[in-house]
């Protein structure tokens, strides 16, 4: 082991005798680094460089597709239970069948795709990157955290092969039912189910640890916290919210494990289990149900915060203009985030805990509605008098744009206590959290991807594929969700294996049904364009120049595009200012980058950030 | 041009869908047609603001699109504008927010005449019990649950004697009289739901949990269960039908009460006691 940490780079000196040079005109002046250049790992084998790897950026790329092919998986089961409900007579699925696709669906997007792909993903490719770091704090811990995540994926995977199946417990996974009988895979497949969790959760604590050191720790000169990329801030504080979130859903899992397990009482009360009394007595069923929402709540946003930042950065960049009231977009960040560990019993307005709440939590529910409110405004007002380029990032931003204010928007009928009431539980909450939880983060995702893949690749994806994948999602997912918000009104239910002979629904809601699994099919296909697209660009792309997009971000201005090991070279970047000095009067270019010393701009009339 | 476009387009297609789709919900019978004002209100307030950030949106596209020769503004801040904002949405969202705090307040305060009517769920099925004369429920437990006492009602409390058990997928009520639902489940979670009522509450075994609503119109409505219970989930149904006092009074006649169904199964026990003798 130890001769791996030989090949240290030798920057230490370096920067002793620049702090101390007076060549450097005092106009570009940044302060003295306050830790010696990291130690890197240095791999020697193919196995170390590409399998075990522990180079964040390669590691954020096996987080990616790892998480992706899961969520292939979660897109198959989709088409499957939209099948089942636009078809029935197809007997297609059983009960038991469709309960488990639906659970698995929602535990793969939301956990196994969405999360690791946001911070494991992104979190791993952009944090060294951005900040202007060699890799992360510790890149051993990261590489653990990877693994563990991929033994989680398997460990879920494997419960499709044991006897009774995957739980079908729904994604909450609400106890007595999750572990009695009468819901499917109550012994098997729901054990299988926590373990998993419990090891998703312990990778993610490894990775986690390392992207808030990192970006507290390992920013380059120059770099305060108020110059970094709004990406960094969603991150940052989402990995912050997981850190207090994942604990919920930790021991809410270990305790439901003893419960079946060993027969202990946490979560299960006294009950008469389809005419068997079973030895149970005491527990709270509700007790999960604020554990899980303590996670679940705080979980939304670990998703959405993070594309909140991307989409700031997408949105600047292709708009050529500064963000808009950057401060106060670090301010809603960080206020979403605080807020979001107060309104976790939103989900509870009709669960049977005390009404009383309802009070409680529609008011901080909807408080939190004025930071969202904040950051929407401040993306149209990027908008307005920029200098537009409908690239295919700013295509899926303005497509975010559109899907996350409808979702957000219906998020204001079911965070007002009395609204949710009859809303609750149907069709409508469905529509809902897809929208704002589902299309609109996979509409950043899909944006980033096209604006980052020449930094992972050198080259670019291919437009014109790109361009009918977005208008066949955009368009498609809006005409799956949009209309499914008034079968919830009609107060069709979800979780319903079948519905269609009841006399309040007409045969035109079933109708609908149709359409909405015919989209379904179509928007699904599409996504086989973009994994066409972006496994065959990496060979046949647009070659691309460096910094592509002409952004400010560090990312852009490594030496070597995409960045090597180690991504700096031999010295780390100094950086004079934020991400966002677009279209400066006076300066010669439409961008100047965050390392460009202000000895090289004289004369842009730039405003000190 | 075209991005402009479609979202003008989506825009005033989810409007025109709103309007002329004919989806919208059923007519409700119960007292909380307060739960669709403020749903109206709600969609005017998120209404406006959706369409008008949409058109926001297309217009800028359309009227900024590159130009090379065109720089954007440089404008970081405007912190007018933001305070402004801010202080429009906060004013918006307590517009939407205090009248439904108001009607949660009476959705949790059940009116003291209110007629008490135990909703008992299992997997996968309803039934339910009505307090007899003395207008009280009586207290049970669930290790009392047997084949002879299906509720599991304590044969100690002399409350429980009088009511009415219904053991079958059909309750009545009373049209006009206020109602409130004691919801009891022995397996797992459920949730006694009818969409014309528009209320809507889990059932949670150890704890029994309430709502309460008045019907207003006559009718025969299905019951579904709202929160998922297990593979029957989607077959737990029922029927509710909400009365005139004469059908009311019929009905509630052939209801039979605890303590003759314990004389019954005493008599039936005897009889096979008796057979099993011979």
């Amino acid at each position: 082991m130890s001769d791996e940490y030989e090949h240290k780079l030798e920057a230490k000196s370096d920067y002793a005798t620049e702090a101390s040079s007076v060549s450097t005109p005092d106009i570009d002046a940044v302060p003295d680094a306050e830790l010696p250049d990291q130690e890197l790992y240095h791999s020697h084998s193919w196995w170390t460089t590409y399998v075990f790897s522990q180079d964040a950026k390669y590691i954020g790329i096996q987080y990616a597709l790892t998480a992706v092919g899961t969520g292939l998986l979660g897109l198959v089961l989709s088409w499957l239970m939209r099948i089942q409900l636009a078809f029935p007579g197809l007997g297609w699925l059983d009960p038991a069948a469709y309960y488990q696709f639906v659970t698995m669906h929602g535990m793969i997007m939301v956990v196994y795709l969405l999360t690791a792909l946001f911070l494991g993903g992104f979190g791993n490719l952009l944090i060294p990157l951005m900040c202007g770091a060699r890799d992360m704090a510790f890149p051993y811990v990261n590489m653990l955290s990877y693994w563990a995540f991929v033994v989680a994926v398997l460990v879920l995977l494997a419960s499709f092969f044991v006897p009774g199946g995957p739980t079908g417990a729904g994604w909450t996974l609400y106890p007595p039912q999750a572990i009695t009988a009468g819901t499917p895979g109550y012994n098997g497949g729901i054990i299988l189910m926590l373990i998993s969790l419990i090891l998703f959760v312990a990778g993610f604590t490894m990775g986690g640890l390392n992207y808030i050191i990192t970006v507290l720790q390992l920013r380059a000169r120059g770099m305060t916290l108020m110059r970094l990329p709004l990406t960094i801030w969603g991150i940052f504080t989402a990995t912050v919210l997981a850190m207090f979130a994942f604990p919920a859903l930790l021991v809410g899992c270990l305790m439901m494990t003893l419960d079946s397990l060993l027969g202990t009482s946490f979560f299960m009360p006294a009950m008469v289990s389809l005419g068997e009394k079973l030895t149970h007595e005491g527990g709270s069923p509700i007790l999960f149900q604020h554990l899980f929402w303590f996670f679940g709540h705080p979980e939304v946003y670990i998703v959405a915060l993070p594309a909140f930042g991307i989409v700031s950065d997408l949105l600047s960049v292709h708009s050529r203009k500064t963000i808009f009231g950057y401060r106060m977009m670090v301010w809603a960040i960080v206020g979403i985030g605080a807020l979001s560990f107060f309104v976790w019993a939103h989900h509870m307005y009709v669960s049977g805990m005390n009404p009383w709440f309802g009070f409680f939590f529609a008011t901080t529910t909807l408080i939190i509605a004025v930071p969202t409110a904040i950051k929407v405004y401040n993306w149209i007002l990027t908008l307005w008098r920029g200098n537009i380029q409908l690239s295919l990032p700013m295509l899926f931003s303005l497509g975010f744009i559109v899907t996350f204010l409808n979702g957000g928007l219906t998020g204001l009928f079911l965070g007002n206590v009395t609204v949710d009431v009859p809303l609750s539980d149907t069709y409508f909450v469905v529509a809902h959290f897809h929208m704002v939880m589902g299309i609109a983060p996979i509409l950043v995702i899909f944006g980033a991807i096209y604006h980052w893949y020449p930094l992972i690749t050198g080259r670019f994806m291919n437009e014109t594929l790109g361009k009918i994948h977005f208008w066949i999602t955009f368009i498609g997912s809006y005409a799956i969700y949009f209309p499914m918000h008034y079968q919830g009104f009609v107060g069709v239910p979800r979780r319903y294996f079948e519905i269609y002979d009841s006399p309040y629904i007409d045969t035109s809601t079933l109708l609908l049904n149709k359409f909405i699994t015919i989209a379904v099919l179509i928007v699904g296909a599409a996504q086989l364009l973009f994994l066409y697209n972006l496994i065959t660009s990496a060979r046949l792309g647009k070659k691309a120049e460096k910094n592509p997009w002409k952004a400010n971000s560090l990312e852009w201005q490594t030496p070597q595009m995409p960045p090597e090991h180690g991504n700096w070279g031999k010295e780390l970047p100094k950086v004079y200012r934020w991400p966002y000095d677009f279209s400066v009067p006076g300066a010669k270019e439409d961008y100047i980058p965050q390392n460009q010393p202000p000895s090289e701009i004289i004369g842009a009339k730039v405003e000190k950030t | 041009m075209i991005v402009a476009l479609s979202i003008f387009l989506i825009t005033v297609g989810s409007i025109a869908f709103h309007f002329w789709s004919p989806w919208w919900w059923t007519e409700v019978a119960s007292n909380w047609g307060n739960m669709d004002d403020t749903i109206i209100l709600t969609f005017w307030i998120t209404g406006i603001v959706f369409v008008a950030i949409c058109f926001f949106v297309a217009y800028c596209v359309w009227k900024f699109s590159y130009k090379k020769e065109r720089r954007a503004e440089y404008k970081p801040e405007d912190k007018k504008l933001e305070s402004r904002l801010t202080w429009a949405t906060a004013i918006g969202v307590a517009a939407l927010l205090a009248p439904g705090l108001v009607v949660w307040n009476q959705y949790v305060t059940v009116p003291e005449n209110a007629y008490k009517v135990e909703v008992f769920a299992y997997q996968w099925g309803w039934k339910y019990r009505l307090p007899g004369d003395d207008n009280i429920l009586g207290k049970t437990d669930i290790k009392y649950i047997t084949d002879d006492n299906p509720f599991g009602l304590i044969l100690e409390d002399p409350n429980g004697k009088d009511d009415l058990l219904v053991d079958a997928q059909e309750l009545h009520l009373l049209k006009d009289r206020p109602v409130k639902f004691e919801l009891r489940t022995i397996d797992v979670l459920h949730n006694f739901y009818v969409p014309q009522f528009r209320g809507k509450m889990d059932m949670v075994p150890g704890i029994v949990t309430f709502y309460w609503l008045t019907p207003t119109r006559t009718g025969d409505f299905e019951v579904l269960c709202a929160e998922y219970c297990g593979s029957g989930h989607y077959a737990m149904r029922g029927r509710v039908i909400v009365d005139e006092e004469q059908d009311y009074k019929k009905w509630e006649a052939k209801q039979i009460t605890f303590e003759k169904m314990l004389a019954e199964n005493q008599k039936n026990d005897n009889l096979q006691l008796v057979k099993k003798d011979k």
